[in-house]
C-alpha cells in the first residue's frame, strides 16, 4: 500500500505502578492501521487489549502508568503531546466508543445537546449549525425518527439505540480513526447484528479507519481486514483475518479458535458434542468426542412444566396502584427428561431467567403447574420445598458474585450437604473433596477463599456446590456466558461429562446460540415470555420455522472469515417490552407440529 | 498430609489466619496496646499507690503538675492522676458498653428489616427514622432522666440513642448484599432464613459496622460526660474523663492541665479503638491479603 498509515503503533509498552513496582501489562505491541481499514485486536480477559487502546488515547492515569514506544497518528507522535494538545486529538481526530452504552452517556443532558457539544467544541459550529448537523448524524446512525428525538434524554433510549447515539457522537467530528472497545458485547445478538452492520456501512460512507477491540472471534471474522491476537500482554500473532483464522501459526491462536463455538458446526451430529481441546503451547488438537445418548426418553419426565405464568405487577402513582404487569413468563409448557439438556434461548427480557427462577421458586409464579421428580412444586410448604431443593439445583451466571466471599470453597460445597443432614461434618468434607476432584480442581484447594480462584475455577466450585445434594435437575442460568472462550469450552465439557456420569438433566438457559447448539438435545426459543418454537436441536437449528428463530440465528456472528462484509439487512428496530397495561387479555396461542416434537407457534 | 487431614485442619487455620493478619498489622497492634494500657490501669486502680480520687485538699487548689501531683490538681484540690485512673473505668465502660448495646440491638433490627423487607421493614424503618429525627444527646438525656441517675443507666441511655444509626447502616448494607447471587444461591440450596442471614449476609455487611462502632465509642465517651455534667451519669464525686473535662472548661485559662489530661486520654482511646477496628475489619476479610 502506498498510503501512509493513519495509526502506527511501534513497540508500545505500558506498565502500571503496583505496590511501588512497575509491572508491564502490555509489551512490544506494534501494528499499523491503514486508511479505511478495520483492524481487530482480539484476546481474552487480561490479554491487554483494552489497555492497548487506552494507551493509544492516553486515557490511563498519568501517575500510576507509564507508556513507552511510539504512537503515530498521521505521523504525529501522540505520546509526546502535552495533555492539552491531546485533548484536541481525543474525540476529534480519534473517537472512541465503549462497551457499556447504559453508562457512557450523561443522564442529565439531552442526547442532542451531548452530540452538538462535540460539534461546537471541536468544529467551531454555531448552535444552529450544530443542531442541523446533529439531526443529520442521528439519521445517519439510523435512529428511527431521529429529528424528533433530539431533545430526548438517554433513559428514553434502549441499549442498542444508546450505542447508536454513542456512535453518532463519535462520528460528529469526522474522525480519521474510530476506536471501538467491545462496542457490542453488552448488546443482545440481534441488536449486535444491527450495530455491526451500521459500523460497516458508516465506515464505507465516511472512509474512516476502525480499530476494533473484542473477545468475540465471530465479530472479528465479520468485520476485520486484519487481526491482532493478544495473549497475556503480548502480541502473539498479526495478519490478514483469513490467515489468522485458516492458517494461524501460533498455538495460542489455534487453541483460541478451536474453543470458539461455531454456529452450524453441529450439522450431521446426533448428540451434544464436547469442544475440541487444543494445547495452548503445542497447538495439538484432540478431536471432539460425541457424548453418548443419555436421554431417558419413554420414562416419565423428571421435570414437567404446564402453563407456567409469572407476572410482576407494575405500580405507579401516589397510592402505588397496579397500572400494568410485566408478563415475564406466559403460558409456558415443556418436559425435561432424565439425562437430557433442554435449552431456553432468547434475548434479554424474554423471560428465560424468570422461567428458571420460577421452577426453583425463587420467584412465585402466578399460575401453572410444575412437577419435579414427584413433587408438585407450586403446592409445597416450607419443609417440602426444602426437600425439593435436593432434586433441583441452580448454577448462576457471574462466578464473581455467586460464591460467598467469606466462606472457603470447601465450606461452600459442604454446606448444603450438612444443612440437609445427609451426613456428618466429616462425610461432608470428604464429599466436598471428592466433588472438587470431580469438577477438575484439587481437594487441597478446599481451604481457599473464592477470591483466590479465577473465574473459571469459581464456576467449577459453584458446580461442585450444586452437585453436593446429588440433584437430578440442574438449572444453569447463563452459566458459561461470563467466561472467556477457552474457559467456556472447558466448563461446557465438564457439564457434558457430568451429564454422562451422573445422568443429570440440564435446563440450560443461555443467549448464546452457538453454545446452545453444541450442548443441547432440545431447544426452546423464547420471545416476550412465550415459547415460539421448541424441538430437537437439529430441527430448530437446521429447519427454523418461526420468524424470530430465523432472525436470531441469522444475527449470530460466525467465526468464518468468508462471511466478512456480510450484511444482514436487519430492520433497525428495538426489542419489544413485555410490559402490558392492566387488564390486558392474553391471546390464546396455537402450535403447529412441523415434525416429531418440533412445535412452532402460529398466531 | 493426606487429603482428609488437610481438610480437618481447616477451621483452625481459618481462625489463625485472622489472628496472623492481625498480628502483622502494626496499626492494629498499637491500637490494642493503647486500649489494654487504659483497661489495665482502670482495673488496677484500687491496687495502685495513688491518693483517693475524691479527697479534696484546700491547700492545693488548681496546682500545676509537680512532684507531689504528677498531673496537677483540680479546682477542689483533688489529684488529677488519681482521678484520671479511676475515671478510666467509667469512661471506657461508657464507651464500650453503650456501643455494645447499640450494636447488639441495632444490627439485628437492621438485618431483619433489610432482609425481609415489606411491612417488617416499614415498621422498623419508620420507628428508626422517628428516633433519628431526635438529636442524639437530647434522646440520651431524656432516657437517662427516665431511667434514673447512675452510670449503668447512662450507658443504657447512650446505647439506645446510638442504636438507630446501626439499624439504618445495617439495613442499607443488607439491601445491597441481598441482591448478590450467592444469597439467591443459598436460597436455592434450601437454606433457611436464619442461616442465610447469619452466614451469608451478616459477615458481608460487617466492615462498615465495625468502623461505625469504633467511631461511636468516642461519641459515647463524650455523651457520658454531658450526662455526668447534668448529674445523670457518673455520680460526683466519682470521676469520669468526661465530667473532668466538663468542669475543666471553666478554668481553661487558669488551669489548662485540668482539661488537657482527660482530653489527651479520650483522644488516645478513640485512636486506639479506630486502629483496632480497622485492623479487625481487614483481618476478618479473607479478601485482604
Amino acid at each position: 500500500m502506498a498510503d501512509a498509515p493513519v495509526l502506527s503503533v511501534q513497540n508500545l509498552k505500558t506498565s502500571f505502578l503496583v505496590d511501588g513496582a512497575w509491572k508491564s501489562v502490555v509489551r512490544d505491541v506494534s501494528f499499523d492501521v491503514m486508511p479505511g481499514e478495520t483492524v481487530a485486536i482480539v484476546g481474552e480477559s487480561g490479554s491487554g487489549k483494552s489497555v492497548t487502546s487506552l494507551s493509544i488515547m492516553r486515557l490511563l492515569h498519568a501517575d500510576s502508568s507509564r507508556i513507552d514506544g511510539k504512537v503515530l497518528l498521521n505521523g504525529r507522535d501522540l505520546l509526546s503531546l502535552t495533555e492539552k494538545e491531546m485533548r484536541g486529538v481525543r474525540g476529534n481526530e480519534v473517537s472512541m466508543i465503549f462497551q457499556e452504552p447504559m453508562t457512557s452517556l450523561n443522564p442529565i443532558f439531552t442526547i442532542g445537546r451531548q452530540i452538538s457539544e462535540v460539534l461546537t467544541r471541536h468544529k467551531g459550529m454555531s448552535k444552529q449549525e450544530a443542531r442541523a448537523e446533529t439531526t443529520r448524524l442521528l439519521e445517519k446512525v439510523r435512529i428511527p425518527n431521529g429529528k424528533a428525538r433530539f431533545d430526548d434524554y438517554p433513559h428514553q433510549f434502549s441499549g442498542g439505540m444508546r450505542q447508536r447515539v454513542m456512535i453518532a457522537m463519535a462520528l460528529a467530528s469526522r474522525p480519521k480513526l474510530l476506536i471501538a472497545d467491545e462496542p457490542t458485547t453488552a448488546l443482545d445478538v440481534t441488536i449486535q447484528g444491527q450495530i455491526l452492520d451500521l459500523i460497516k456501512v458508516l465506515q464505507e460512507e465516511e472512509g474512516m479507519s476502525v480499530l476494533f477491540i473484542t473477545h468475540d472471534m465471530g465479530v472479528v471474522a465479520e468485520i476485520a481486514d486484519r487481526t491482532i491476537v493478544m495473549y497475556r500482554g503480548e502480541q502473539v500473532e498479526a495478519g490478514a483475518t483469513e490467515d489468522i483464522f485458516l492458517r494461524g501459526r501460533h498455538p495460542y491462536t489455534r487453541a483460541l479458535l478451536s474453543a470458539v463455538p461455531k454456529l452450524g458446526s453441529m450439522a450431521n451430529r446426533r448428540w451434544p458434542t464436547r469442544f475440541p481441546i487444543v494445547d495452548a503451547t503445542t497447538g495439538e488438537a484432540v478431536e471432539p468426542e460425541e457424548v453418548a445418548d443419555t436421554v431417558g426418553k419413554g420414562k416419565t419426565p423428571i421435570l414437567s412444566v404446564k402453563n407456567l405464568t409469572t407476572r410482576f405487577a407494575v405500580r405507579s402513582g401516589l397510592f402505588a396502584r397496579q397500572t400494568g404487569s410485566v408478563h415475564a413468563v406466559e403460558n409456558l409448557s415443556f418436559d425435561l427428561f432424565q439425562g437430557e439438556t433442554l435449552s431456553l434461548v432468547g434475548e434479554s427480557g424474554c423471560g428465560k431467567s424468570t422461567t428458571g427462577r420460577s421452577i426453583m421458586r425463587l420467584v412465585e409464579p402466578t399460575d401453572g403447574e410444575i412437577y419435579l421428580d414427584g413433587y408438585n412444586v407450586l403446592q409445597l410448604d416450607q419443609i417440602g420445598m426444602r426437600n425439593m431443593r435436593k432434586s433441583v439445583q441452580m448454577i448462576f451466571q457471574d462466578p464473581f458474585s455467586s460464591l460467598n466471599p467469606r466462606m472457603t470453597a470447601g465450606a461452600s460445597i459442604a454446606e448444603p450437604f450438612i444443612k440437609h443432614k445427609l451426613g456428618t461434618t466429616r462425610e461432608a468434607r470428604e464429599k466436598a473433596a471428592d466433588l472438587l476432584e470431580r469438577v477438575g480442581l484439587s481437594a487441597s484447594m478446599m481451604n481457599r477463599y473464592p477470591h483466590e480462584f479465577s473465574g473459571g475455577q469459581r464456576q467449577r466450585i459453584a458446580i461442585a456446590r450444586a452437585l453436593s445434594l446429588d440433584p437430578k435437575v440442574i438449572v444453569a442460568d447463563e452459566s458459561v456466558s461470563a467466561l472467556d472462550v477457552s474457559v467456556k469450552a472447558q466448563v461446557c465439557n465438564l457439564l457434558l461429562d457430568l451429564q454422562q456420569s451422573l445422568n443429570l438433566a440440564f435446563l440450560f438457559i443461555s443467549h448464546d446460540m452457538a453454545v446452545v447448539e453444541r450442548m443441547s438435545h432440545r431447544v426452546a426459543v423464547m420471545y416476550l415470555g412465550e415459547i415460539v418454537e421448541i424441538g430437537p436441536r437439529a430441527a430448530v437449528f437446521e429447519n427454523p420455522q418461526h420468524d424470530y428463530t430465523k432472525k436470531l440465528i441469522a444475527a449470530v456472528p460466525v467465526p468464518d472469515p468468508a462471511r466478512r462484509g456480510i450484511r444482514r439487512g436487519l430492520a433497525d428496530d428495538e426489542l419489544k417490552s413485555p410490559v402490558r397495561p392492566f387488564g390486558y387479555e392474553v391471546p390464546s396461542r396455537r402450535y403447529r407440529e412441523v415434525s416429531a416434537g418440533h412445535l412452532v407457534q402460529v398466531a | 498430609m493426606t487429603v482428609v487431614e488437610t481438610i480437618n485442619a481447616a477451621p483452625a487455620r481459618q481462625k489463625s489466619r485472622a489472628w496472623r493478619k492481625m498480628r502483622a498489622n502494626r496499626g492494629a497492634l498499637v491500637g490494642l496496646g493503647i486500649i489494654l494500657f487504659f483497661a489495665i490501669l482502670a482495673a488496677a486502680a484500687p491496687l495502685l499507690p495513688i491518693p483517693d480520687p475524691a479527697a479534696t485538699d484546700w491547700s492545693a487548689l488548681r496546682k500545676a503538675p509537680s512532684a507531689a501531683h504528677w498531673l496537677g490538681t483540680d479546682d477542689l484540690g483533688r489529684d488529677i492522676l488519681s482521678r484520671m485512673i479511676w475515671g478510666a473505668q467509667a469512661s471506657l465502660m461508657a464507651g464500650v458498653f453503650s456501643v455494645a448495646i447499640a450494636v447488639f440491638i441495632g444490627v439485628p433490627f437492621g438485618l431483619v428489616a433489610g432482609y425481609f423487607g415489606g411491612w417488617v421493614d416499614q415498621v422498623i424503618s419508620r420507628v428508626t427514622e422517628a428516633l433519628l429525627a431526635m438529636p442524639f444527646l437530647i434522646t440520651a438525656i431524656a432516657l437517662a432522666a427516665f431511667l434514673g441517675p447512675s452510670l449503668t443507666n447512662a450507658m443504657i441511655a447512650i446505647g439506645l440513642s446510638a442504636m438507630p444509626i446501626f439499624v439504618r447502616l445495617t439495613r442499607g448494607q443488607v439491601l445491597a448484599v441481598k441482591t448478590e447471587d450467592y444469597v439467591e444461591g443459598a436460597r436455592s440450596v434450601g437454606l433457611g432464613h436464619v442461616d442465610i442471614m447469619l452466614r451469608y449476609i451478616l459477615p458481608n455487611v460487617f466492615a462498615p459496622i465495625i468502623v461505625q462502632a469504633t467511631l461511636t465509642i468516642a461519641t459515647a465517651i463524650i455523651a457520658e460526660a454531658s450526662l455526668s455534667f447534668l448529674g445523670l451519669g457518673q455520680q460526683p464525686p466519682a470521676p469520669s474523663w468526661g465530667s473532668m473535662l466538663n468542669v475543666a472548661k471553666n478554668f481553661l485559662s487558669q488551669a489548662p492541665w485540668m482539661a488537657m489530661w482527660p482530653g489527651v486520654a479520650i483522644f488516645l482511646v478513640v485512636i486506639g479503638f479506630n486502629l483496632l477496628g480497622d485492623g479487625l475489619r481487614d483481618a476478618l476479610d479473607p479478601r485482604e491479603a
